[in-house]
């Protein structure tokens, strides 16, 4: 089998474990609305910097709370299966490819729920909208590796926020910045700069996790 | 005398730079006055930090294609060293931060940066201390360390450029190379930072030996020892 068809074949079982149960999405789901909710509620209004720093912790909450099970929800004897029919690189990418489309569904509901309670004008919502779902996509780059890591090392939660977290905070950082300038609405060619930085960051570590995976897989 | 010159060197290139950088010259300039002196001891401590991480991440690729414990013991040695530089380079920084910025803590992504950083490599230990099977440890670990040098690499280097900043050298602001005109400051700096280098490299690969060593007496068997 070659390896896209291996990474075709495991995410549409992916999809189809999550459809047949719907429980880690509508849970997912719930918690981001409710969060919303909870925040609106405590702030009632808020100045755009906080707006767009109380919507990126919303996220990397949901995000980390999100990506976290997914080594974890499927039992040792199905992991060694997948090892047998499926190549370790097909394994982490079409995990990396779920979890960035569980992301990106996640995170444009989060948006579209958060303008809708929490009214705030934005600047360049195109570019905004942009940044949001490049910054889903390098979430789910970064924490499937980590979760994949804190699996193995007995997958506690507490591991998996000391070891993401500060590997997390520099893309945080460029996206906080780059969408302060989309409600700002400054000129595009202004984040260009962390544009870039950002999409290179995504692809370095979809890079390393695609290198470094099959030495985690062993035991 | 022939493999530990370079122990010997870094001791005589350490105390050049102590001597060379209280008494010799350096450019008069507003606000740092005498403190620019402070530039031979806390850029060292970074310069020695970086290459520690980087024989870190070197010898964690090579433990994962060689499986040798020995190679895992050098990886988190030099995390180890590199932390102790880290901090003194923050400290010394503080100290140089509290005269010139008037705060030991200004908001600098530089600042910031390198406390996080330090937070990843502080993750790491803990990572190593959560294992308990020791390949499993050394391997799991490996993979970490290696995951984590390119954000390293960007959080402390490439964040900072980008953003305003007060350090010298990034943000737009004029490196402390323009007003060095003789070139005496360099001749300071340079042999500075390369003692240092080595006395760092010099300190891990002491704590090295003492965990082969201690390696080594846990793995023999009751026969060997008796």
């Amino acid at each position: 089998m070659s390896l896209l068809k291996e990474v075709k074949s495991l995410i549409h079982k992916d999809m189809l474990l999550e459809w047949r149960t719907k429980y880690a999405i509508n849970g997912i789901l719930l918690y981001v609305v409710s969060t919303v909710f909870v925040c609106y509620q405590a702030f009632k209004s808020v100045d755009p910097a906080t707006w767009n720093a109380l919507f990126w912790i919303v996220l990397l909450f949901a995000s980390v709370n999100a990506i976290n099970k997914s080594f974890v929800q499927e039992s040792r004897g199905r992991q060694l299966y997948y090892y047998t029919v499926a190549s370790a690189k097909a394994v982490i990418l079409s995990k990396i490819l779920y979890n960035m489309m569980v992301m990106l569904l996640l995170s444009s509901i989060a948006y579209l729920v958060y303008s809708i309670i929490f009214q705030n004008p934005l600047g360049d919502p195109l570019l905004y909208l942009a940044v949001v779902l490049l910054g889903s996509v390098g979430f789910a780059a970064v924490f499937t590796m980590v979760s994949g890591i804190s699996a193995k090392a007995g997958n506690n939660s507490t591991l998996m926020a000391v070891l993401s977290f500060p590997i997390i905070i520099p893309l945080l950082l460029l996206l906080i910045k780059a969408s302060k300038n989309a409600m700002d609405g400054l000129d595009r060619s202004a984040s260009y700069d962390e544009l870039l930085v950002l999409t290179a960051l995504n692809i370095i570590t979809v890079a390393i996790s695609l290198l470094l995976f099959p030495y985690l897989w062993r035991d | 005398m022939r493999t530990y010159w370079w122990k010997i060197l870094g001791i005589l290139l350490l105390l050049y730079s102590i001597i060379m950088g209280l008494l010799g010259h350096v450019p008069a300039l507003p606000i740092v006055h005498e403190t620019i002196r402070n530039v031979y001891f806390h850029v060292p401590m970074w310069f020695t930090m970086f290459t520690l991480y980087l024989i870190s991440v070197v010898y964690s690729v090579k433990y994962l294609s060689s499986g040798r414990p020995a190679d895992d013991f050098v990886a988190v040695e030099s995390v180890n060293v590199g932390i102790v530089f880290c901090i003194f380079g923050l400290l010394s920084g503080m100290l140089w931060a509290n005269f010139t910025w008037g705060d030991p803590w200004p908001n600098d992504p530089k600042l910031n940066g390198s406390a996080i950083a330090t937070l990843m490599y502080l993750a790491y230990l803990v990572l190593r201390n959560a294992l308990e099977e020791e390949q499993k440890r050394a391997r799991i670990s490996a993979i970490y360390n290696i995951f984590a040098f390119p954000i390293m690499i960007v959080l402390m280097y490439i964040l900072p450029k980008t953003t305003d900043s007060l350090h010298p050298g990034s943000g737009g602001n004029s490196g402390f190379g323009q007003f060095d005109l003789d070139g005496s400051m360099k001749a300071v700096l340079y042999p500075a930072s390369l003692g240092w280098i080595l006395i760092g490299t010099w300190l891990m690969s002491l704590r090295f030996r003492i965990r082969k060593l201690e390696y080594q007496n846990d793995s023999a068997t009751p026969e060997t020892l008796a």
